[in-house]
């Protein structure tokens, strides 16, 4: 058991209640905050696992942007701010699937590794990535951008007031822009 | 380092995320669920790196787990814009985002001018307001 190990084992922890808080809450706000703390530990296990950049992306993109995005959505959908008893539907098949594929996953991983030991090797910082990405997976990185750009364009598509309405409710064309 | 443990962590929070998305009612708190199962892959996907390296130096590409957690950030990123966006347009015509009250045919009438959920299922069955409808009358 090495330090590496305890730093593991402490933020897997820490990411699996925060996780299980997610999904058990019954204030929405809080929900979300919840995710932040399981985000953040899971950056301090790329940390630690070395994957320098993916952690400080992890830290930029999920907790910086994607919950920001997601506690908007609640405050634009008017959450209260309090307990909601009507959150959650029957748990027996939510426990059955998802007990049953995180026991299953997890006890192929332990029958295929064990308590077998590898060493770190050179840690993933900005140029090794910057190498690879940039060496190897030009094409894959360029669609990537592809997709962003359909994925801008389908969010404003989709968020157009006068789309998916009926069509006495469709608003003039004035305000069609808008 | 024991590669063990931040796979099970992994299995743990797909499960997590598994047990989320079936369990929650709430659109966005489902969003939140698939949030963690991409975040479980992640993970494996950087400790995998870590621990097959020796094999992935081998072939001329030691950082593919890395690049492949940066892309799954990537299009988790977008997936969660589409979705809000969808979410937000369903909140508006609905006035609620409970996935399980979502009329798969035309609605016979829909009200959503004052708020108050008057929304009728094709099969006539008056959809249940979320929480989220009835705390604005509130407000």
């Amino acid at each position: 058991m090495t330090a590496a190990d305890a730093l593991l084992l402490g933020l897997g922890a820490v990411a699996v209640g925060a996780a299980l808080a997610v999904v058990t809450t019954r204030h929405v706000v809080r929900s979300g905050l919840y995710l932040v703390v399981a985000l953040a530990a899971l950056a301090g296990m790329y940390l630690v696992l070395t994957a320098e950049l993916v952690a400080w992306v992890q830290v930029l993109i999920y907790v910086g942007a994607v919950v920001v995005l997601l506690l908007f959505a609640i405050m634009l959908t008017r959450a209260p701010t309090g307990a909601s008893p009507d959150l959650d539907r029957p748990a027996w098949p939510a426990l059955l699937i998802g007990g049953g594929a995180g026991l299953g996953l997890a006890a192929l991983f332990v029958d295929a590794y064990r308590w077998t030991t590898v060493s770190f090797g050179e840690p993933g910082g900005v140029r090794a990535l910057g190498d690879e990405i940039f060496g190897n997976w030009v094409l894959p990185f360029e669609v990537l951008s592809i997709l962003l750009l359909a994925a801008l364009v389908g969010a404003v598509a989709v968020s157009r007031t006068d789309s998916g309405s009926p069509p006495d409710q469709r608003s003039g064309p004035e305000e069609a822009g808008t | 380092m024991r590669p063990v443990i931040p796979y099970v962590v992994a299995a743990a929070l797909f499960g997590i995320g598994a047990f989320g998305v079936l369990r929650r009612r709430h659109a966005i708190l489902l969003l939140m669920a698939v949030e963690l199962m991409l975040n479980a892959v992640n993970l494996i996907l950087v400790t995998a790196a870590t621990t097959v390296r020796a094999a992935l130096a081998a072939v001329g590409t030691p950082y593919t787990g890395h690049v492949f957690a940066l892309f799954v950030i990537v299009i988790a990123a977008a997936e969660l814009g589409v979705g809000l966006a969808i979410v937000l347009q369903l909140f508006r015509l609905r006035a609620s985002v409970a996935v399980d009250t979502v009329p798969l045919s035309e609605p016979a009438e829909v009200e959503v001018a004052d708020g108050v959920p008057g929304t009728v299922d094709g099969d006539g069955v008056p959809a249940v307001p979320g929480r989220v409808a009835s705390g604005e009358a509130v407000a």
